[in-house]
């Protein structure tokens, strides 16, 4: 008898042998599914040492309680028993647990239910990538096609979409984002001249993070943060919303109303963010050339009227324009991103969550692309 | 086409849709091949069969938010999937379409679903639009709820709200998917007759997916079965007649809850 100590409150099990043949399996304790059940390899263990083994009875007079635990136990032991040529003699098992194996047992493995992920080579792999990103980038394509026709349609007159819409969506992404577009733009400018006043003091030219101030906000870091902003807030905001429409089938009703789910959803969510990111960017300007005025009033000892006519003196209209318009097309990438996402979606909620996120770093990633080529472009054009 | 229309009962056996040769496929997956069936104008078309074996996309291969991979479907005279995009649009126009959850546009009140069809395909005024609004909401049974948002109506509602909106512009054909799921057994009985008023007395063609064999036996007098297993259609016809007359053990296990046709319920062959 190969008794296995183990502790008095889990399911034991422990081996006899009736005769060379015969291995009878005792079940004993409580087998709870909370607790620490014996693993099957004591099974293995004991047949490996007999391998003249042909027969596996039960004896379960000392089980006090069994769940899943038991039966899952045994559902391996059956396979074991199964590969080695073992006979089962399940009598000695209690009626309602044989009962529950059959009906385990009852219907076959569905050939092909269980999806084995195949092995794939590095280079299959590389190849799927980027057929993968191939695909992705002609729907994007599609995507812009679609809404320039969808934009020709409303130059005409004809696009179909509620005004009411339009509205909403400008109140979401124009006044209700003027909060936290204050507070990020008011720490850039605060930061920008922090960063400029270490250098220029040494010189005695603290005067002139007035102009560091003023130019970086309003020819770059203006559009760049306020984009960055309302492509967390509007566009994460544009996908999770699509992307549940999707899920819910109002995009399909739209479509079968022969309604364009394009003139109604995406063209007014564009429209708004063109109109709105124009006034944030000037918006963002001042508060940013604010806080550098906060800091240069506060630490550099300037006056605030001096600090305004040097920031006056220095900013260009081309200067402003310039970033208002970079404003402006940032904007537009926001909205394609969350709206492309949200279309994309897949038919479930984590789906939706993944549209989100997807749409965020999708705009993040074509801001920053779109920054660096306006860079080159300005500089090209000498602005 | 066939032409089974003799003058004096042209009215049933008119083809409304036919669907020819369909082949249904996700990428290189195909789910269905060949189905060929008739629905006739006036008829109550059931799409029935197992969970997974393709009938909702049935569904948006007739309502074309798929494209069938090979094969036609016509209706009445236009062949649906090689029609030019006007004449699919004013095609789509005389379909309505319930979906299985609904899918009521959640910005927008019940009244405001059901105006936005009306506003865009005719040129009734507001106040009109508004008082058919209230029509449909009365025909099905939710007078006074034009001003409530589909959020702030139990699921049963909301599906009685979607019907409202299909039928916001006197379809000709009415599509339903799954209308009875996520009713109580009351509810889908209402639901049920709610349909055959529909066909009494609008004359609309009805097709359903739906594998409620209770609402099946109730409503159908058209079907079309399939298996998933042989990725095929297996019978079609009307249900009463498959139950009598069917030798098919698949088609008998599934009308009879699996009582005949093969041994126990869930084994397979």
């Amino acid at each position: 008898m190969a008794a296995i100590a183990q502790r008095l409150d889990q399911g034991r099990i422990s081996f006899e042998r009736t005769d060379d043949l015969t291995l009878v399996m005792h079940l004993s304790g409580p087998w709870h599914l909370q607790r620490d059940l014996p693993p099957i390899s004591l099974l293995l263990t004991e047949l490996d040492s007999r391998p003249s083994t042909r027969r596996l009875a039960y004896e379960t007079a000392e089980l006090t309680h069994w769940d899943s635990g038991l039966i899952s136990f045994l559902t391996n032991t059956a396979e074991i028993c199964r590969a080695r040529g073992i006979a089962e003699d399940r009598a000695g098992l209690p009626a309602g647990l044989r009962r529950l194996l059959e009906l385990a047992e009852a219907v076959p493995e569905k050939k092909g239910a269980r999806s084995e992920a195949p092995r794939v080579s590095f280079f299959e792999r590389v190849g799927n990538v980027t057929i993968g990103y191939g695909l992705s980038v002609g729907e994007f394509l599609g995507f812009l096609g679609d809404l320039t026709r969808a934009f020709v349609k409303f130059f005409r007159g004809k696009a179909r979409y509620r005004r009411i819409d339009l509205l909403e969506v400008i109140q979401e992404c124009g006044p209700s984002a003027v909060g936290i577009v204050t507070l990020i733009s008011f720490l850039v400018g605060v930061i920008l001249a922090f960063m400029g006043a270490v250098q220029l003091s040494q010189f005695g030219a603290s005067i002139y993070v007035a102009d560091l101030v003023g130019i970086g906000m309003v020819r770059d870091m203006a559009a760049m943060m306020t984009a960055i902003i309302m492509s967390g807030r509007t566009g994460a905001a544009f996908a999770a919303k699509l992307g549940t429409m999707k899920v819910t089938q109002e995009i399909d009703a739209l479509t079968t109303m022969g309604v364009s789910p394009l003139e109604f959803l995406v063209l007014p969510r564009v429209l708004a963010l063109v109109l709105m990111m124009p006034l944030l960017c000037l918006f963002a300007d001042l508060v940013g050339i604010l806080g550098g005025l906060f800091v240069g009033v506060a630490m550099l000892d300037l006056s605030a009227l001096l600090y305004m006519r040097e920031t006056i003196s220095t900013l260009t209209m081309a200067n402003l324009f310039g970033g208002i318009i970079k404003g402006t097309f940032y904007g537009v990438l926001i909205a394609i991103a969350g709206c492309l996402r949200g279309f994309q979606c897949g038919n479930s909620s984590s789906a939706v969550g993944d549209a989100a996120t997807q749409a965020v770093v999708m705009a993040i990633v074509m801001i920053v692309v779109a920054c660096g080529l306006f860079a080159v472009v300005f500089n090209f054009l000498g602005i | 086409m066939p032409t089974g229309a003799n003058g004096e009962n042209r009215s049933s056996a008119e083809p409304h849709i036919i669907v020819r040769n369909l082949t249904m496929a996700y990428g290189s997956f195909v789910l269905m091949r060949d189905l060929n069936f008739v629905v006739r104008r006036g008829d109550i078309f059931i799409i029935m069969g197992g969970s997974g074996c393709g009938k909702s996309t049935l569904l948006r291969h007739l309502i074309g938010l798929k494209e069938p991979a090979t094969g036609d479907i016509i209706y009445g005279d236009i062949n649906f999937t090689r029609a030019e995009p006007e004449q699919r649009e004013r095609l789509l126009r005389r379909f309505g379409i319930l979906y299985q959850s609904g899918a009521l546009w959640s910005s927008m009140t019940l009244a405001e679903n059901i105006g936005l069809p009306l506003g865009e395909f005719t040129d009734l005024t507001p106040a009109q639009i508004r008082e058919i609004a209230a029509l449909k909401l009365a025909l099905v049974g939710l007078k006074g709820f034009e001003d409530f948002y589909p959020g702030e109506i139990s699921g049963g509602m909301q599906k009685r709200a979607g019907l409202a909106r299909a039928m916001a512009l006197d379809p000709d054909i009415l599509f339903f998917d799954e209308p009875s799921a996520g009713l109580d057994p009351i509810s889908s009985r209402l639901l049920d007759d709610l349909i055959l008023e529909l066909r009494a007395n609008l004359g609309a063609t009805i097709v359903v997916v739906t594998h409620e064999l209770a609402s099946i036996f109730t409503i159908a007098n058209n079907s079309v079965f399939l298996d998933a297993e042989s990725r095929a259609q297996i019978a079609t016809g009307d249900p009463h007649d498959m139950l009598a007359h069917s030798k098919d053990p698949r088609v008998r296990r599934f009308l009879t809850r699996g009582q005949e046709g093969g041994d126990s319920v869930g084994s397979h062959e």
